[in-house]
């Protein structure tokens, strides 16, 4: 695609500071998602996926930094940004989903209050006017009766209501980048399906990019259009989601692949167990030398151990950092 | 009706409550050495003692007197004073109002300097405004109340004399002040750490990210979103304080001759007055039972997860 992209992310670093030391929590993270594109960030919890989606956003907290690189929002330096010019993005423009939609509410007011702040906050409009547009944007996220529902506390709703009316809140002010982490984590299977269902067709609507975060590759990659595999805080791969399903190339996402289970295969059906890569994540105080994922690796040689991989082009697009990737 | 039947249990669950006061306060002052008459002379005449005892009715059993008291109770007699021989119900009556200027003073004085001191303390948790407070909370909960009274009268009454240093006078602001700042000073220093407190724990609560998320400044994510989730942990402490200031007037009124039910404890107590203890810690019982009533009523106000069932 040409054209500035909605986002560009470069060699962005992300410190982790103890007081004591500072380690990077994610060190090279580089991508960029065009308008209206849906791109997905997958990894194992503490791969620093949420912390690259909370940078984007600005809300990185203490002890948690950004430590250099570049985010550019349409052709824009925003990691420098004055906290009031964050503000104007933030929720306006970049807009967010959080994992948990039974905390990430306020319990002691209304749901509809809760939306119509952000047209309060970004569109100028009166608490009356906002008022009414909460009950356009509640039945736009299809919350049955919703003139009735904005009245209704976060307790009163179900996990997946409650994740609808987070998803209205995101998208009030027509972002043009939703990033959505977990978002359906916490919720039922079904009420999954419907919800990123909603999600997807709503953002195809408004031209509105995605940026989902999650574990799950098999549902990242049924949403998004190009997919980014991190480890240990880096990305070791970044493709279509049809080829990365295909033809992984990192041995981690290889890894990933082959733990998915799969109608009709014999684990599926529980004649054999699934396939899952040996050892855990490194703790970010602990990353390995060379390849971060040399000592889970089965392919792993002397120089994996000692030199960390460059980012390598592939023929069929995207990029690989392996030293041995096919 | 949710609201009314929890009305009417919350009532009726207070019943023993107030009976098991009545009956410890009645015991304890059966077994305490001396009564009304040893304390009014150290050589009374026997046979005027024994008189005034029998017309007092301290010579039944301690069960026939409880049995007298409590049916008298009922009808909401609260017997005569042994001392002025008036009704103690009139006692109360006039000394109702002054203690209830007092409490409601020291209430006012703390709530409204100490919560808005534990809320901006929580703001920059370490910073300088948040040690000040906090040097000042942990001191306001130190202090003696009987020293700090001392240390007030001296310097605004005796030394620069801005304010009368004790009694009631006209009842004016002029004479609460300094009993008020008094009382006022712990429970001051208890809200400003327990609003800091609540604040500070609210502040990593997942809805205020989402609130940050939503592009809202800090002020805003306090005012918006923290504020009325802090309120529930403060009127609860707030509500516990009440009774506490009660037991505290005690010694304030003592101190600065305040008119109040505290003093006539104190000086009933003195002087073995029976009647007009009972009557005096019964009202600060149910006193203390309707601001917890009222309090319980308030949460499910502010706090929409709360029901009464």
């Amino acid at each position: 695609m040409t054209g500035t992209p909605l986002i560009e992310v470069e060699d962005l670093r992300i410190d982790l500071d103890d007081g004591l030391k500072r380690v990077a929590a994610a060190e090279g993270v580089s991508f960029r998602i065009d308008r209206g594109e849906t791109f997905g960030l997958v990894g194992e919890s503490g791969c620093g996926k949420s912390i690259t989606a909370l940078a984007l956003i600005g809300l990185l907290r203490p002890p948690l930094s950004i430590g250099s690189g570049v985010i550019r929002f349409d052709g824009r330096e925003i990691q420098h940004l004055s906290a009031a010019a964050q503000r104007d993005l933030r929720g306006n423009r970049i807009a967010m989903i959080f994992q948990e939609p039974m905390t990430a509410l306020n319990p002691v007011s209304p749901v509809g209050r809760q939306i119509a702040e952000m047209f309060v906050l970004h569109k100028g409009k009166s608490w009356r006017e906002a008022n009414k547009l909460a009950v356009e944007a509640l039945a736009s996220v299809r919350v049955p009766a919703p003139e009735r529902r904005v009245n209704d506390y976060p307790h009163q709703l179900s996990g997946g209501m409650r994740q609808r009316v987070m998803i209205a809140i995101a998208l009030a002010c027509g972002p043009d980048l939703l990033i959505a982490d977990e978002p359906t984590t916490a919720l039922d299977v079904t009420v999954q399906a419907e919800i990123i269902e909603l999600m997807r067709n709503l953002c195809a609507e408004r031209g509105t990019a995605i940026l989902m975060i999650s574990h799950d590759l098999g549902l990242v990659a049924n949403v998004c259009r190009r997919v980014a595999v991190m480890y240990a805080g880096r990305i070791v791969e970044e493709r279509g989601s049809a080829d990365i399903f295909r033809t992984p190339s990192h041995p981690y996402t290889q890894g990933l692949v082959a733990s998915l289970p799969r109608l009709g295969s014999r684990a599926a059906l529980g004649r054999s167990r699934l396939k899952e890569i040996a050892g855990v994540v490194p703790a970010i105080t602990n990353f390995p030398e060379g390849c971060r994922f040399n000592p889970r690796c089965t392919q792993a040689t002397d120089i994996c151990r000692t030199v960390a991989p460059p980012a390598d082009l592939l023929e069929a697009g995207g990029l690989v950092r392996c030293h041995h990737h096919a | 009706m949710p609201m009314l039947s929890f009305l009417i249990r919350r009532l009726l669950q207070s019943i023993p409550t107030v009976l098991a006061v009545v009956l410890l306060v009645f015991v304890l002052f059966s077994v305490v050495p001396g009564s009304i008459v040893s304390s009014m002379s150290d050589d009374a005449d026997p046979q005027v003692e024994l008189r005034l005892k029998q017309q007092l009715g301290l010579n039944d059993p301690v069960y026939v007197r409880f049995g007298t008291y409590i049916a008298k109770l009922a009808t909401g007699d609260f017997g005569t004073s042994f001392r002025t021989r008036e009704p103690v119900t009139a006692m109360i009556a006039k000394r109702a109002w002054p203690t209830l200027q007092l409490i409601f003073a020291a209430m006012a004085f703390s709530v409204v300097l100490g919560v808005p001191l534990g809320f901006i303390a929580a703001l920059r948790p370490g910073g300088l405004v948040d040690s000040a407070a906090m040097v000042l909370a942990v001191s306001g909960l130190s202090i003696a109340k009987f020293w700090l009274g001392l240390v007030l009268m001296y310097l605004f009454a005796l030394k620069l004399g801005w304010l009368p240093s004790f009694g009631y006078g006209d009842g004016g602001l002029k004479y609460l002040l300094l009993p008020a700042v008094t009382l006022g000073v712990s429970p001051m220093a208890l809200f400003a750490r327990t609003t800091r407190a609540a604040v500070l724990e609210i502040m990593t609560a997942d809805f205020v990210r989402t609130a940050r998320s939503k592009g809202m400044s800090e002020t805003r994510v306090v005012k918006w979103h923290v504020m009325r989730n802090a309120l529930v942990i403060i009127l609860t402490t707030v509500g516990l304080q009440f009774g506490g200031l009660m037991g505290q007037a005690v010694v304030v009124e003592k101190l600065f001759s305040w008119p109040g039910i505290g003093s006539l404890l104190v000086d009933s107590v003195l002087q073995r007055d029976i009647p007009a203890v009972q009557g005096s810690i019964l009202v600060v019982v149910l006193a203390f039972l309707a601001i917890n009533l009222l309090i319980d009523v308030l949460y499910g106000v502010i706090d929409p997860r709360i029901r009464y069932a």
